[in-house]
């Protein structure tokens, strides 16, 4: 393909990725992972009891996510404390993991889950979901799988995945499409499909194939994360 | 009096079932332990029945959690080695007094909702006046976990080893790795208390207190219960933990 992407990658190949399980010690689960320049952070408590009371739920636990930028993680400052945007990713992250989570288990209580990105650079919601599935599997909460995630996107008409900042900004041709996915690692369902710019409907089923063959990877470096945590002895606390 | 009732605790902890999870038990079938992550194949086979932590989908029994999983004849299972401790009835646990009310202590066990430990429930009579002197708050207590309810924990004081935790100190260590620090019918912390004549009561949230002659022997108690529940691949830790103490004199 004589196709070429600003840092040299191929059209479905991913950047360098960093996961690591049990990076805070006071959380009950913890992990950080990085598609590289790309950093989160992810740290869950609980189940632990919610306040305040009137959002309790007799039925279930309440999977709360809170996801933010801290003001480093840009080049231009940003002003700390959530926004517009970090709501709605909080959101769009809680609906993308709480498939795989028994929930009903803890009636009455909260997940907390922690997310911020220590450092930008495009698809920071699939970096900060992987981290997060990572962090409650650590956190010995009961799931049915992993949840793995990966941005699809499309720069003029060439499909790509994982896209940096730089092809996130192309405006050349048909501009730039980020299309942030997350997939239940050992089946077919997709937990998360938020689409920016435009594609055609003929292609979205090349796209979801493209993103099912890359989750395997992610699934595999998370799986290693937590394995080493076991094996290379993470202190008793 | 209360020292030589609290000794026998563990012991009576392990017979009344308290000690389900991993322990260092060693059955005549054959087990097999690995590390698995939620959505794994453990093993396959329609022979297999799934127990905690696993579920069947089709041929395969699939882990439901991250843990070590154990395959002991049929049945299969998952062990959590990471979590906050989720109460159960029956539990010991260890907790800090923090708040007086007029009914009642309000315990805080590190977990999920507060217990409240009610006046009836000491084992002897003390008035309303007197509650501060018995338990004050910031003491430390050990209280067998009585009911859970939607509102909160109730707790019990009344039952053997169980009381107010004068001296020594408390640490914590990952609940899930309370069963292995207990070992197979208190084999490891009877283990552990003989080698280092320390008093150590363990809560099943995670908490351990310790009390020792000195402070030498105390730190030492600790360090070997931090080995024990750092060392979750280890099988048969109980013997080794005999050279572990030569090793660490």
């Amino acid at each position: 393909m004589a196709f070429k992407r600003v840092d040299g990658r191929k059209f479905n190949e991913l950047r360098p990725i960093t996961a690591k399980v049990g990076v805070i010690p006071n959380a009950d689960g913890s992990a950080i992972f990085a598609f590289g320049d790309n950093i989160a952070i992810a740290a869950v408590y609980g189940p632990r009891q919610l306040h305040p009371q009137h959002m309790q739920d007799p039925k279930k636990a309440y999977l709360r996510v809170n996801y933010d930028l801290l003001s480093f993680s840009v080049s231009d400052r940003k002003r700390p404390g959530p926004n517009r945007r970090a709501q709605e990713i909080s959101k769009a992250t809680e609906w993308a993991l709480s498939p795989v989570i028994d929930l009903s288990l803890f009636p009455g209580n909260v997940i907390d889950v922690q997310i911020y990105i220590l450092q930008a650079d495009a698809g920071t919601r699939t970096a900060g979901i992987n981290a997060a599935s990572m962090a409650l599997a650590h956190a010995g909460i009961p799931m049915r799988d992993l949840i793995c995630s990966v941005a699809a996107g499309k720069q003029d008409k060439e499909l790509i995945l994982d896209l940096s900042k730089e092809e996130e900004d192309f405006e050349e041709g048909e501009g730039a499409t980020d299309f942030a996915m997350a997939k239940v690692a050992n089946s077919d369902e997709f937990t998360l499909l938020q689409l920016d710019g435009k594609i055609p409907p003929e292609r979205v089923k090349e796209v979801l194939s493209l993103v099912a063959d890359s989750a395997k990877e992610i699934y595999e470096a998370q799986k290693k994360a937590l394995k080493e945590v076991v094996t290379h002895g993470n202190g008793s606390n | 009096m209360r020292k030589n009732i609290r000794q026998e605790y563990n012991e009576e902890d392990s017979e009344t079932g308290n000690n389900e999870g991993f322990d260092d038990s060693q059955d005549a079938v054959s087990v097999k332990r690995t590390i698995v992550v939620p959505g794994e194949v453990i093993i396959s086979g329609e022979d297999y029945l799934p127990g905690e932590g696993a579920r069947r989908s089709g041929e395969n029994v699939i882990a439901s959690r991250f843990g070590l999983s154990e395959v002991a004849g049929r049945a299969v299972k998952v062990i959590p080695l990471f979590g906050a401790y989720v109460p159960r009835r029956g539990n010991v646990v260890i907790g800090r007094v923090s708040d007086i009310t007029f009914y009642g202590w309000m315990i805080n066990i590190d977990s999920a909702s507060s217990g409240f430990l009610p006046i009836e429930e000491s084992p002897r009579f003390i008035s309303k006046e007197e509650m501060d002197q018995y338990l004050a708050i910031g003491e430390v207590v050990a209280a067998k976990i009585w009911s859970i309810k939607t509102k909160g924990i109730d707790l019990s004081l009344k039952g053997k080893g169980l009381g107010k935790l004068e001296g020594g100190f408390v640490f914590k260590v990952i609940p899930a790795r309370v069963p292995r620090i207990i070992g197979k019918e208190g084999s490891m912390v009877n283990l552990i208390k003989e080698k280092t004549g320390c008093n150590i009561t363990i809560g099943q949230n995670g908490w351990i207190w310790i009390k020792g002659p000195d402070m030498d022997s105390e730190i030492k108690a600790r360090k070997a219960i931090e080995h024990v529940a750092d060392q979750v691949m280890v099988e048969g830790l109980t013997d080794k933990m005999e050279s572990w103490f030569q090793e660490n004199k």
